[in-house]
């Protein structure tokens, strides 16, 4: 317990990771939520390639993380975007009453 | 070594738990809060193991620009106060249990995963990590990250061009009624057009129809 090892950040990123997965499950709210559910999953993502970057000794997982970054930067910028414009168009975010194509 | 242990289950106590406030708070503007909350300590986890230059970029990127983008759309459409209850409606309640159990056992499979997994011995040996060498993080990242990943770094860059445009190009409308300056209008006018020479007799003035 006392000796923190790989192990340890693992099951933090799983812990997130499960997190993030029941908030896009269980989110009926707005659909903003479940971006930042999202991003909860790709912090946990991150967190099992810096753990396993620095305990093997390898940079690449920390490059991959920068990369992570980056994509989720932009998917965020894109996601809102179209959110705000769905608003603008239909005055509604809530995921129930988003069913245009509906599913 | 203890305190590596303290800061690792403060951090991460913290971080669980402004998780499940993230997906768990009512207000939206509460659950941005509560994310930030968790970039940071999250970035105070891997600056606490050897990856500075990754925690402060987190911080930048995330804290800085996503979350705060979040809390801008949030409050932009207004939708911080629906105070409706946490699941709502009774008909769309089904879909409760099942999404509770496919979380489940996502977490318990990475957990056996995590757990059966065989682990060279030195690898708990933080000894032989990165954090040891004499060239600090920054320094060795740079080193490959402009030499071996040069294309992916500048694909990267390619996408952050199109998310930026795109951004744009989908929240861009052109509003009527709203008067703009035309350079096209502007350069093409002539003097025949925007000049009239008017024989002016006196004491009458001039009579201008628009």
């Amino acid at each position: 317990m006392i000796d923190i090892g790989l192990g340890h950040y693992l099951t933090l990123g799983a812990v997130i990771f499960s997190i993030g997965v029941i908030g896009i499950f269980l989110n009926r709210k707005n659909i903003i939520v479940i971006l930042m559910s999202i991003e909860l999953i790709l912090l946990a993502v991150n967190i099992n390639l810096v753990a396993f970057s620095i305990y093997l000794g390898d940079l690449a997982g920390q490059v991959f993380t920068l990369f992570i970054l980056t994509v989720a930067a932009a998917e965020a910028a894109i996601g809102l975007a179209i959110i705000v414009v769905y608003f603008r168009n239909s005055g509604t975010i809530r995921v129930e009453e988003i069913d245009k194509l509906k599913g | 070594m203890i305190a590596h242990a303290i800061f690792f289950y403060t951090f991460s106590i913290i971080a669980v738990v402004s998780a499940i406030m993230v997906t768990a708070s009512k207000n939206t503007v509460h659950s941005v809060f509560f994310l930030i909350l968790d970039f940071i300590s999250i970035s105070c986890l891997f600056i606490m193991i050897g990856a500075e230059f990754l925690g402060m970029i987190m911080l930048i990127v995330y804290v800085g620009a996503v979350a705060v983008l979040f809390l801008f759309v949030v409050m932009m459409l207004n939708v911080a106060q629906q105070k409706n209850q946490w699941f709502a409606g009774e008909q769309s309640s089904r879909h409760i249990p099942v999404g509770l159990i496919i979380s489940t056992l996502i977490f318990f499979e990475i957990i056996i995963v995590i757990g059966g997994w065989k682990y060279k011995p030195e690898i708990f040996d933080i000894n032989n990590s990165l954090a040891n060498t004499s060239v600090s993080n920054t320094h060795s990242l740079g080193q490959i990250l402009y030499t071996d990943y040069i294309h992916v770094f500048q694909i990267s860059g390619m996408i952050l061009l199109v998310a930026m445009v795109g951004a744009i190009v989908l929240t861009f409308r052109q509003r009527s009624g709203l008067k703009r300056q035309s350079y096209i209008k502007q350069i093409s006018r002539e003097r025949a057009e925007g000049v009239e020479v008017l024989e002016v007799q006196s004491n009458k003035g001039v009579k201008i129809d628009d």
